[in-house]
């Protein structure tokens, strides 16, 4: 004795694939959006209280990273500069620019200028710049392109798959010692080899390999250890 | 000894699996109207009100916890794992009964467990539903419990495959969802039953949605025999399976107690005796309520206590072994861990455990005790008991005193334990009273086939 109609056969079969469908497509999204600029802030700048161009700066003006950022070689923080760093300068040029106020200000008032910070890692990760700048690791092969960035964004995702993408393979970044704090740095290639310690190198694996052992790096089991970077 | 003897030699006849005098109608209509005919009771909503209460004790207990974390519990440092793992083992052991009822046996051709399998699935079911949300809750956080489960995450990382915690989620998860298929898969001729035997136009909706348009052709029995076969034999592996992999999660720690390769055996045997137990505590009750007497008769009590006997002793022997390997093995921590159980702080918790799960549960071979519903009623919660506290000591005992004795410590669970602990009971218990009035508890179809009116062309 049936009390549905004959169609609901076809409605039955037809939401077996469906659920498997809706649940396919519905981790698909999830994992999408989790790694969408959404929700990493990825590539997006953030608005500052005062727009502070890196592009003018950094290659227009062709200030050294470590002018401003001084503890990056030697500290776990990079540094922010104070407000006197700014004022070196900005004492002397564009003196009454209404954009530099907020600076002036500060350095009357002795209150800190309040960025938003761009690049933040989550507080149960320990994060050293000192080690990442003394074995190798360029400024913008995890920042990304600051001297053309006319106001700061994050160039990566930050995501913990993006730590691992170097810390599983090293040899794919490394660069000489050298050119850490070169923004223009390209990899080594058959048209642009590169020579250190007298021998030339025409790819960035062989190269990578060799800085491995010339930087003391430890083992990738040892930087991939979960309390390498979770305390 | 004498009485299995006794009986043996006089070959007296053992009572049958459903009384005489039944036929399709008389079957069908007893097992249905207890869903659909019987009046709502007094007793049914006093018993559904007082576990409700419990399950809201559930609630609050877990509610406080995701607030403040498991530190409201007793577990400390070296007792990491407390009432959580030792509550977690225990359901998971209950459910296996239901598994070893409705696959094992029905590849084996026990047909009497027809009239018990369906209310021991359902057993199964909340059991381990109840199992599963300790250790959901154990870890903390609870939130991202999902990590557990192979997904392409943004972390770049995949589970620990080598953990045994990560085999438990694996054999849980296939556990919960084998059972529910068996169990719904089984119920699909019953549902159409109660489809068609119910006057309201809503129920009989409801039923038919989940009946999925049965007809009875056939052509659907043909399948039906089938699909239901196929997954009997899916789920037998797991009835073995399933709790040697939590058996795991402690043997392939190095903690004294935990590190033997006994464990697998012993504790799907424990499982099993607690299951049956379960079954019986459940069953005593069910078929003197319901009026189902004549379908869970004597002869299924009494085949349960004896499956209780055999793997009761099976654990005996497990207990004898450990015992055994703490002296002959030689090893100082083994033979510590033996002279702890026996003098240590917990040594109550250990006499009180051989007691009941050793010592009293030999009664089963007195004939009475088999079919006596009350006594066998009385056994059956001494074995859960004792199972709780032979989980118990597993957990508590092995690690109160591990290798530094600069870090020994005592276990006190504190009331948030407890609270959680009795309202998984009562969740169980409140699942168990929803389930008699809205499903037939009985197998209706399976039963019919043990009348001598279905044998008739047959022989």
């Amino acid at each position: 004795m049936q009390i549905f109609h004959r169609s609901s056969n076809a409605i039955a079969r037809a939401s077996i694939l469906a659920v498997a469908l809706i649940a396919g497509l519905a981790l698909y999204v999830i994992l999408e959006l989790d790694r969408s600029p959404y929700v990493t802030y990825e590539k997006v700048a953030r608005p500052q209280p005062v727009p502070f161009s890196h592009q003018h700066h950094v290659a227009g003006l062709g200030i050294d990273c470590r002018y401003c950022h001084t503890s990056v070689e030697n500290s776990n923080f990079a540094g922010i500069p104070p407000t006197k760093t700014c004022m070196n300068c900005h004492s002397q040029i564009w003196t009454n620019a209404a954009l530099l106020e907020p600076v002036r200000d500060s350095f009357r008032t002795g209150h800190s200028l309040v960025w938003t910070r761009v690049n933040d890692l989550p507080d149960y990760v320990y994060f050293n710049h000192s080690i990442h700048i003394n074995k190798g690791v360029g400024c913008n092969t995890c920042h990304g392109p600051v001297d053309r960035m006319p106001l700061m964004y994050n160039n990566a995702s930050l995501r913990m798959e993006w730590c691992l993408d170097c810390h599983r393979a090293p040899d794919k970044y490394l660069r000489p010692r050298d050119q850490v704090f070169n923004m223009r740095y390209q990899q080594p290639s058959n048209d642009q080899p590169l020579s250190l310690d007298g021998q030339e190198f025409t790819d960035q694996r062989t190269l990578g390999k060799y800085l491995i052992q010339k930087h003391n790096l430890r083992t990738v089991a040892d930087i991939t250890s979960c309390s390498t970077c979770h305390r | 000894m004498t009485q299995l003897l006794e009986e043996v030699e006089t070959g007296r006849k053992r009572a049958p699996v459903i009384e005489p005098g039944h036929s399709f109608s008389t079957v069908t209509a007893k097992i249905s109207d207890v869903v659909l005919k019987r009046p709502l009771s007094i007793g049914w909503l006093a018993g559904v009100m007082f576990c409700f209460g419990f399950v809201n004790l559930l609630l609050l207990a877990v509610g406080y916890l995701f607030i403040k974390g498991t530190g409201i519990w007793g577990i400390t440092i070296p007792i990491g794992w407390g009432f959580a793992i030792v509550n977690f083992v225990w359901w998971i052991g209950i459910g296996h009964a239901g598994t070893l009822i409705s696959a094992i046996l029905m590849l084996l051709r026990q047909t009497w467990r027809n009239s018990i399998n369906r209310f021991a699935e359902a057993m199964t079911l909340f059991a381990v539903a109840c199992a599963g949300l300790f250790p959901l809750i154990h870890t903390g956080r609870p939130w991202v419990a999902y990590w557990m489960f192979p997904y392409p995450n943004t972390m770049g990382v995949w589970p620990q495959f080598r953990s045994p915690l990560i085999w438990d989620v694996f054999a849980v998860s296939t556990y919960a969802t084998t059972s529910l298929l068996f169990w719904f898969v089984g119920l699909i001729p019953d549902l159409a039953t109660l489809r068609d035997r119910a006057t309201n136009i809503w129920v009989k909706r409801a039923y038919g949605a989940l009946a999925m348009g049965w007809r009875g052709s056939a052509r659907h029995w043909s399948r039906y025999e089938t699909a239901y076969l196929l997954l009997a034999g899916l789920a037998t592996p797991l009835v073995l399976s399933v709790h040697t992999v939590v058996s795991f999660d402690f043997a392939v720690g190095i903690v004294p107690g935990w590190h033997t390769t006994i464990f697998p055996p012993y504790f799907v045997a424990g499982a099993i005796y607690s299951g049956f137990a379960m079954v019986l505590m459940l069953a005593i009750p069910i078929r003197s309520i319901y009026g189902l007497k004549d379908f869970i008769t004597e002869r299924h009590l009494e085949n349960s206590a004896k499956v209780m006997l055999a793997t009761g002793l099976i654990v005996g022997y497990g207990y004898a072994m450990e015992a055994f390997m703490g002296w002959y093995g030689g090893n100082r921590y083994d033979a510590f861990l033996l002279w702890n159980r026996l003098h240590g702080p917990y040594a109550t918790w250990y006499y009180s455990l051989l007691i009941c799960n050793i010592f009293i549960p030999q009664v089963l071979w007195i004939r009475k005790f088999r079919t006596q519903p009350v006594l066998l009623f009385l056994v059956s919660t001494v074995v859960l008991v004792g199972m709780w506290l032979e989980r118990f000591i597993i957990v508590v005992v092995s690690l109160h005193r591990d290798f530094l004795n600069s870090s020994w410590g005592m276990y006190y669970p504190t009331k948030w334990d407890w609270f959680t602990y009795t309202g998984t009971l009562g969740l169980f218990l409140f699942c168990m009273f929803f389930f008699m009035r809205i499903l037939p508890s009985i197998s209706i179809f399976e039963m019919r086939t043990l009348l001598p009116e279905s044998k008739v062309k047959a022989e």
